[in-house]
């Protein structure tokens, strides 16, 4: 497969992700503030936080107001983590391996391109009714998405680099959610365990659509200990980190096609090495380093996978 | 929906000899469409066109920002074309594609054909697609014009004549075949009772001429498409086309010169080329041997070909028989190489460069169409007759300070179709454009591109300036 080709395929899925990830965390935030009491303190500043866009934003906007924020982070044109310019990105993308993907991968991109183009030429972001099933309908259209690319699309090569993408971008999601609400939260470790706003952690279970997953897996209480094992080191919720990662592992060797556990490229050594880290880490581990200390030396991790993929696949260079 | 009121005029239908008088093969059509209601007639139009947008049928529109996609305005009359007519144009456009690979190849070798004088030898130096970089060069098979869309037009008294030959990268042939398609489900009944000629081997056609190239000791040759990229007016169709032949589409970044190879960057390494069939210019396609600033070439390509290890389909240097004043010398060319009187006319041509004939064109420009020598695509042209004094005046100067670079041709009032405009038809002037692979033989796809001039009245057809297409039917009795 051309490496141009695997490339597209990979960042067409983690700019679908990205947008997903995007909206569910602004909603999550606009639901919260509908709980908060009247007369608290609007938090919209932690939103751009997450991004890791914060200078970038108040450059640009200054105060971080909630239209503010939420159009920064939807239908800002120019700042390239919009939802907006994902989808731009996810359509181009799209466009230039139309022969590779299935006809119905590129009518949902395009249609959901253009649902997103529609929404920011109406800018109703006043109303806070239309800008909540907006965001219910991106992530409507990621999932269906993915669900197509799934049934659709021979799971070659190709759809292995679309996995790895998704995935990936899943996992720095998750962790980056995690990080700036404990960020916010907790400002030093001993905190750890004290008493806690209730409503702020849920919110952050739910804009990782962990809520009802967590609940359910026997644990039934919002600790702050059991969310981030939850979030990070659970086996079968499909959006924690290990779980991100350990498929996108397996994926890397149906490509390189040797077993998991072995490696011949740096990009099979680190992914392998990553997750092998998450298969025996244990909570209290995590929690001994310090929770931020710890998914800031996972982002650095992810990212260095990322640049490992670039280089393994996509980055040939002929010997001269 | 009734026929009874179209009125072909005073020019040639392709449909009707004369007012309810539908041309023989075309009456199956005309029958069925006289028995549809209106309103099924318009439904039947609409579904086409939702099909070829869903198709992804599109082509990009320069000079928008935002790289919108549209789909060619189509209409659901087809154009009709007998069979015993098609005979003539299929022999003919044979003998004009075979007479011009001999051209090229000579004019890249030992230029007889300007040591014979038969044309002066500095007019083929000034010709802007003649690459000096290709003197020498031996092409796979001797073959130059890979794949031709050469383009036709039928004048009032409904002769034909050749207007271009396009020997570079003729685009427009994924139309022919998705409007095809689209008609099939259009008009079915219609298929089912008259024997029209199927068009859709072409991808299997141009596969073969491809792999005809590659050296004959190959088992696996690799066999490439080659895009400027997405934001191509016709990245469709190289898409499309690398689809049905089930092989790679390929941008510039995706190549690179290794090992005196030209390879493809894998994500299992590198992987040998041995046949692109590109769909750039000739200038973009090597920054190292002519244009120093494109990105979508690939340095030392030009290299790699010269030295055989690659075939490139078309051949580059192609486009020196492109230029509308080399152009005017096609039958001499005809005659030249193959002691032939041409099948198919030129339209008479008159060269600025020659001072009686520019004196000529400049004392006629109010029934003359003038051209600019290199461009193509309907642009840099006087159309005469409809243009302002002040319009005319301006092409006058530019033709005196410039000679060698234009060309004058009478307007021709090209043939008709009747065309939906609502609730009723009207005739729009059409061109065709089919298209020809040149391989172990020539092939000519039955039919062609049919392009329609949608604005009232208008002659020209490209679709960058209002036109749209139609399908063609080469049609047995």
């Amino acid at each position: 497969m051309l490496s141009r080709v695997a490339d597209s395929i990979y960042w067409l899925n983690r700019y679908v992700e990205r947008a997903e990830n995007v909206a569910r965390f602004v909603e999550v935030n606009i639901n919260l503030l509908l709980d908060s009491p009247a007369g608290t303190d609007q938090q919209w500043e932690p939103l751009i936080l997450t991004s890791g866009d914060l200078p970038l934003f108040q450059e640009r906007y200054g105060n971080a107001s909630a239209e503010n924020v939420v159009r920064f982070l939807t239908f800002d044109k120019d700042y390239p983590n919009s939802i907006l310019s994902c989808l731009r990105a996810a359509r181009e993308n799209a466009r230039s391996v139309r022969e590779i993907i299935s006809s119905e991968m590129w009518q949902q991109v395009n249609s959901f391109y253009l649902m997103v183009t529609e929404a920011a030429e109406a800018q109703s972001l006043s109303d806070l009714g239309t800008v909540v099933k907006f965001f219910d309908e991106v992530k409507q259209a990621s999932h269906l998405f993915a669900g197509l690319m799934d049934a659709t699309m021979t799971h070659n090569e190709g759809w292995h680099f679309g996995q790895i993408g998704r995935l990936i971008e899943r996992a720095d999601k998750t962790a980056r959610i995690l990080d700036v609400k404990y960020f916010i939260l907790l400002p030093s470790v001993k905190d750890i365990g004290g008493t806690l706003d209730q409503l702020q952690w849920m919110a952050l279970l739910k804009s990782a659509s962990a809520y009802e997953m967590y609940r359910k897996r026997g644990q039934h209480r919002i600790e702050p200990t059991e969310i981030a094992e939850f979030l990070i080191l659970d086996q079968e919720f499909p959006r924690s980190v290990r779980s991100c990662i350990t498929r996108a592992e397996q994926s890397l060797h149906h490509i390189t096609d040797t077993p998991v556990g072995t490696w011949r490229t740096p990009i099979e050594r680190v992914l392998g090495r990553l997750r092998t880290d998450l298969d025996y880490l244990t909570i209290e581990d995590i929690v001994h380093t310090g929770l931020h200390e710890f998914l800031d030396g996972l982002q650095s991790r992810m990212n260095d996978v990322g640049e490992k993929i670039f280089e393994t696949f996509f980055a040939l260079e002929p010997l001269s | 929906m009734q026929f009874n009121d179209y009125d072909p005029g005073d020019f040639y239908d392709e449909l009707f000899e004369a007012k309810g008088k539908p041309r023989p093969e075309a009456i199956p059509l005309i029958d069925r469409i006289n028995s549809l209601p209106l309103p099924e007639v318009q439904r039947r139009q609409q579904a086409a066109e939702i099909a070829l947008f869903k198709l992804g049928v599109t082509f990009n529109v320069y000079g928008d920002g935002q790289g919108t996609e549209r789909i060619m305005p189509f209409d659901i009359i087809p154009r009709i074309v007998s069979m015993a007519e098609w005979k003539v144009l299929e022999e003919g456009l044979k003998q004009r594609i075979y007479a011009l690979n001999q051209f090229l190849a000579d004019i890249y070798g030992e230029q007889k054909i300007l040591k014979d004088s038969v044309i002066p030898t500095e007019l083929i130096h000034s010709a802007s697609g003649f690459l000096k970089q290709c003197i020498g060069l031996k092409p796979p098979e001797g073959i130059w014009c890979h794949i031709t869309g050469t383009d036709l037009v039928r004048d009032r008294d409904g002769r034909w004549y050749v207007l271009e030959d396009n020997l570079r990268c003729p685009s427009g042939v994924s139309y022919v075949l998705e409007n095809r398609r689209v008609m099939k489900t259009t008009f079915p009944l219609v298929f089912n009772n008259v024997q029209i000629q199927p068009v859709e081997e072409y991808p299997s056609y141009l596969l073969e001429t491809l792999l005809n190239l590659a050296p004959p000791h190959l088992p696996d040759p690799t066999v490439v498409v080659l895009t400027p990229g997405i934001y191509n007016s016709a990245y469709f169709e190289h898409s499309f086309l690398a689809q049905q032949m089930g092989v790679e589409l390929v941008e510039g970044r995706d190549l690179v010169v290794a090992d005196g190879y030209l390879q493809m960057r894998t994500t299992k390494g590198l992987k040998r080329v041995d046949v692109i069939y590109r769909r750039i210019d000739d200038e973009f396609i090597d920054p190292k041997a002519f244009r120093a600033e494109s990105l979508l070439g690939v340095p030392g390509l030009m290299e790699v070909y010269q030295s055989g290890r690659l075939a490139i389909a078309n051949a580059l240097g192609t486009g020196v028989a492109d230029d509308k004043v080399i152009y005017a010398y096609v039958p001499q060319i005809i005659r030249y190489y193959l002691n032939e009187e041409p099948i198919l006319c030129n339209v008479p041509t008159y060269l600025c460069w020659e001072p009686q004939q520019q004196s000529h064109v400049l004392a006629n420009l109010d029934k003359l169409v003038v051209k600019a020598a290199d461009e193509s695509g309907g642009y840099g042209m006087l159309v005469g007759p409809h243009a302002t004094q002040a319009q005319r005046e301006e092409f006058a100067d530019k033709i005196k300070a410039h000679p060698r670079k234009y060309i004058a041709q009478p307007t021709l009032c090209l043939s008709r179709v009747p065309t939906l405009f609502n609730d009723h038809f009207e005739g729009c002037h059409v061109d065709l454009r089919p298209y020809i692979l040149y391989g172990k033989q020539i092939y000519v796809n039955p039919g062609g591109l049919t392009r329609v001039a949608l604005k009232r009245g208008s002659l020209v057809v490209n679709s960058s300036q209002g036109g749209g297409s139609k399908d063609t039917w080469v049609v047995c009795k």
